[in-house]
């Protein structure tokens, strides 16, 4: 197999490795929201409150746990 | 002083804001000065013979592309930048002398970037590369103004309250990587003087690669530019200012995160469209025009997503001209990406290629989509920054249309000049002999080029309301209560 041909596989099979992911990032976001361990449109709200006096949507602490 | 409440503080944001509207106006009165020389040739010596080296064609083209892409858009998305960083991070620049000397700093050696790029492209002084025109020191200094943006937007995310990074700071990220890594790599050059020994001007240079593979690098760079530019910065505005000046969240957050990977997994390899029927490899070319169809999703994915973050609201298109702006920028966005693609179809960019369609598309994109959406962000902006409402709402409404007419002739004229270009100069009789010579097309395509440099115009008219609307807007607007920059902004009649 000459270096063309093997770059050709590498770059294909790269490319659909990729998509793969896309696709799994996919699933994950909506499982995620669907079993509640992850709400991501809560995060749309950072633009809306977004004065600095506003309490930020997941505060950064020294211990994460602690949330109001 | 002390007892204070803490603020944002805009004082960079407003420096930016200046030469967003400067640097507009410069780009866009070079750009419709082109454009009646393109009609008329006689304009190009309309100043005199004198100067007609600097009031030609080639020489003022590259000061337009050059003026809007690294004047007017970049200022736009440093000033929104400015605001936005600290906004959605919940953080002030006031909190750190550091960011802030740096923020300062940023914008002097911009200034000075400027005054350097302006000069040296009217002297004539270029490396004869589209885009990437500046001979090495200023490649340096641009360098270095890019490497200071960088240190500004890590470091506020390093002082950040909101744990998590808004969607718009994603897009701010990624253009400065973006652009870091295709700036970098297209700019390689020799400086020539040095290499061989005190031959030549001292700041002349050669690109390091050659033939082919410059115009593979040239093109990755050229295309790219237009991604990392002119889209995710753009896609950073409006993924903040529509939902806040519009009061509702954004449509799919998880879209929005969707939208954001494919758009970087797909834009780095679409480059090669601009190649086809050249001498790079087959299979690189249909690995572009592949590519440049697939990026129809990611884009459709950010657009659909604000368009649907209206849902409910459209009683606001008609009410603000500020929301218009958006939604027309928006509508703009879907329409130029799927432009984009069909141009990038091997048999339809044989047909369009080299044609003024092709110009027709670049300027859907940016008057359409990336001047639309930057005036509107900085019209949110000003009443906030400076705490008065916008002078004037009807003399944006005026700006609207007057600029939405001017668009819409620019992008006729191109389409229907272009492919009449593309079909006479494929035109043959029986024998294979071309149908036209090259002056038939020109004369055929002279009303067009009149009907463009008229739509370009009425956008110039248009970038003056705007700037004068700013100005009243600082020096005169109503001084408007915190209480109501909540959402929609305020406007005076």
């Amino acid at each position: 197999m000459d270096i063309a041909t093997f770059q050709a596989y590498g770059y294909f099979f790269f490319t659909a490795f990729l998509v793969v992911v896309l696709y799994s990032y996919v699933y994950h976001l909506y499982s995620a929201q669907k079993k509640g361990t992850r709400d991501y449109e809560k995060y749309g709200n950072i633009a809306l409150h977004d004065e600095i006096t506003d309490q930020p949507i997941e505060e950064i602490s020294k211990n994460d746990e602690i949330k109001k | 002083m002390e007892n204070r409440p803490l603020e944002y503080d805009y004082t960079v944001a407003k420096m930016f804001m200046l030469t967003t509207v400067l640097l507009g106006i410069v780009g866009m009165l070079v750009g419709v000065i082109l454009a009646w020389e393109l009609a008329f040739p006689a304009v190009n010596t309309i100043a005199g013979q004198g100067v007609a080296e600097y009031t030609n064609f080639s020489r003022l083209r590259p000061l337009h592309t050059d003026a809007v892409i690294f004047g007017f858009t970049v200022s736009g998305v440093f000033a929104t930048w400015y605001y936005v960083g600290q906004r959605v991070l919940k953080v002030s620049m006031a909190e750190s002398k550091f960011l802030m000397a740096l923020g300062k700093l940023h914008f002097a050696l911009y200034l000075l970037v400027v005054v350097a790029v302006v000069g040296s492209l009217l002297l004539g002084i270029t490396t004869s590369k589209e885009y990437a025109e500046f001979e090495w020191p200023i490649d340096i200094a641009i360098v270095v103004v890019w490497v200071i943006w960088g240190l500004q937007i890590f470091g506020l995310i390093g002082i950040r309250r909101e744990k998590s990074l808004y969607i718009s700071v994603w897009y701010y990220i990624a253009t400065f990587l973006g652009i870091a890594m295709l700036y970098l790599f297209n700019n390689m050059e020799i400086p020539t003087y040095f290499a061989s020994g005190g031959i030549g001007a001292w700041y002349h240079s050669v690109s390091m690669y050659s033939g082919t593979n410059d115009a593979l690098v040239q093109w990755w760079y050229g295309h790219n530019a237009v991604a990392f530019g002119f889209t995710v910065p753009i896609v950073a505005m409006i993924y903040y200012f529509l939902p806040k000046e519009s009061g509702q969240a954004v449509y799919s957050y998880k879209l929005s995160l969707l939208a954001f990977w494919g758009l970087m997994f797909v834009y780095l390899w679409a480059g090669g469209h601009h190649l086809l029927f050249s001498t790079v490899p087959d299979w690189m070319q249909t690995m572009g025009s592949v590519f440049s169809v697939v990026l129809i999703l990611p884009s459709w994915g950010s657009a659909i997503n604000m368009l649907l973050t209206m849902k409910g609201e459209w009683q606001q298109v008609a009410a603000s001209p500020l929301i218009k702006f958006m939604i027309l920028a928006s509508t703009f966005y879907m329409f130029s990406t799927l432009e984009g693609p069909i141009q990038a179809i091997k048999s339809v960019n044989a047909l369009a290629h080299f044609t003024d369609w092709i110009v027709g598309h670049v300027h859907d994109g940016v008057l359409g989509w990336v001047a639309f959406m930057i005036m509107a962000s900085l019209f949110h902006m000003a009443p906030r920054v400076f705490k008065r409402e916008i002078y004037s709402k009807s003399l944006m409404n005026t700006q609207f249309w007057i600029q939405t007419l001017g668009v819409v002739l620019y992008f006729t004229s191109m389409w229907i000049a272009g492919i009449t270009q593309g079909m006479m100069w494929r035109a043959h009789d029986e024998f294979g002999n071309l149908a036209y010579s090259f002056i038939d097309t020109v004369t055929v395509l002279h009303p067009y080029y009149t009907i463009r440099a008229v739509g370009g115009t009425l956008y110039l008219v248009g970038m003056f309301l705007f700037a004068y609307n700013m100005y009243k807007t600082m020096t005169s607007g109503r001084r408007v209560e915190e209480s109501e920059l909540q959402n929609a902004s305020p406007m005076g009649a």
